[in-house]
């Protein structure tokens, strides 16, 4: 088996859904001080999938989802995806630029701007988290959006790893406005030598 | 209904009419098909980077052009395509993500549609369509009864190529 990933010890996932807890945390408390709403977030989901079915996780390769990526730079280098269906990015937009719900029908300049702001944002509070956690710093590059199929977003990611191997590890966590109006899906994904610092940065390497 | 068989990220599928193939969201993939249209055979290959002997990772052939091209002819010489009646299509290859300062990994998208071309040439099947490029996803299809090959987008509508 050539994919470093697919031999974790229960130990080690327990290790990154900690990771994954804590990190996703912040960054839903973050969220929930920008549009003054309450969040919820699952328990993170500590995966490894085949490539071809990391789509499967937000939906299918086909739905229309707007990701904000930023690559994640330092001991650990990884990306972060972070990924709304349409209506929820839209309803996101209405909230942050003071609209009613259901003004916004497509993206502008601006809330683009917006939303990658809140990817920043969001990235900046779990990496941060993940740093008092395993003392490993990170930093975010600047955030890129794009609209489009949950598949084609994707592959920017999956490609990188299909070099390496056949299967993701993705630390997800999914997150919810209590009044259901917003989903997103926050993933990290360390590249594969990655994983080996991070696990040994919390003793379980 | 005519069947409609679904090709995964680094996937290959052939079959015959009345079958479509068909691969959802593509991004830097590529979706390559291979058609007979005498004898109504073909396949569709969705890869994802360029070159095996690249990467660390090659069990899978389909995930690259230079060895799931070859697969795929194989497959369809056995389902009873003539060779020379061959033609291939292909479409993907985007970039989905500007950055200013796009690494090689982000231009993926060209590496391997240049690749995929490189390799079809090499086995001496014309590239009679393609639809590459941009910065957008695509579902891509071929239907085997007729061999046209459909590319769907979101924002840029739906074209035959």
């Amino acid at each position: 088996m050539s994919d470093d990933v697919a031999s974790l010890s229960a130990t080690q996932m327990d290790a990154l859904r900690e990771i994954g807890n804590v990190g996703a945390g912040n960054s839903a408390t973050a969220l929930s001080q920008i549009i003054n709403k309450r969040i919820d977030m699952n328990v993170p989901r500590v995966s490894i999938v085949p490539l071809g079915d990391v789509p499967d996780l937000v939906g299918g390769p086909d739905v229309m989802v707007v990701g904000v990526f930023l690559r994640v730079y330092g001991k650990a280098p990884s990306n972060i995806l972070f990924l709304l269906p349409k209506e929820s990015a839209f309803y996101l937009v209405d909230m942050l630029m003071g609209k009613k719900r259901g003004d916004t029908q497509k993206l502008d300049f601006l809330d683009e701007s917006a939303l990658m702001e809140i990817g920043n944002i969001l990235s900046g509070a779990y990496l941060n988290a993940l740093f008092n956690f395993t003392n490993i710093s990170l930093l975010p590059s600047i955030p890129a959006l794009a609209m489009d199929m949950a598949g084609a977003i994707l592959s920017v990611v999956l490609i990188q790893l299909g070099q390496m191997g056949d299967h993701a590890l993705v630390i997800e966590t999914e997150f919810k406005t209590d009044d259901e109006g917003i989903k997103g899906h926050f993933f990290l994904v360390p590249d594969p030598g990655s994983l080996e610092t991070i696990l040994s940065a919390v003793g379980v390497g | 209904m005519p069947e409609l068989v679904k090709v995964g990220m680094a996937d290959l599928k052939v079959g015959k009419a009345p079958a479509t193939l068909i691969s959802y969201g593509l991004g830097s993939c590529i979706g390559i098909s291979l058609y007979d249209p005498q004898l109504k055979v073909g396949g569709l290959l969705h890869i994802m980077l360029p070159d095996s002997t690249q990467s660390r990772a090659n069990e899978n052939r389909a995930k690259f052009a230079d060895t799931g091209i070859p697969d795929m002819l194989d497959q369809v010489l056995k389902l009873g395509a003539s060779r020379g009646r061959l033609v291939a299509k292909i479409a993907g290859g985007a970039q989905m993500f500007a950055f200013a300062n796009a690494t090689d990994i982000m231009r993926v998208g060209q590496r391997n549609a240049a690749a995929a071309k490189e390799v079809l040439s090499g086995l001496g099947i014309p590239v009679v369509g393609e639809d590459t490029g941009g910065n957008y996803g695509r579902t891509v299809s071929i239907d085997l009864s007729t061999g046209v090959y459909v590319v769907k987008t979101i924002d840029k509508g739906e074209k035959e190529i």
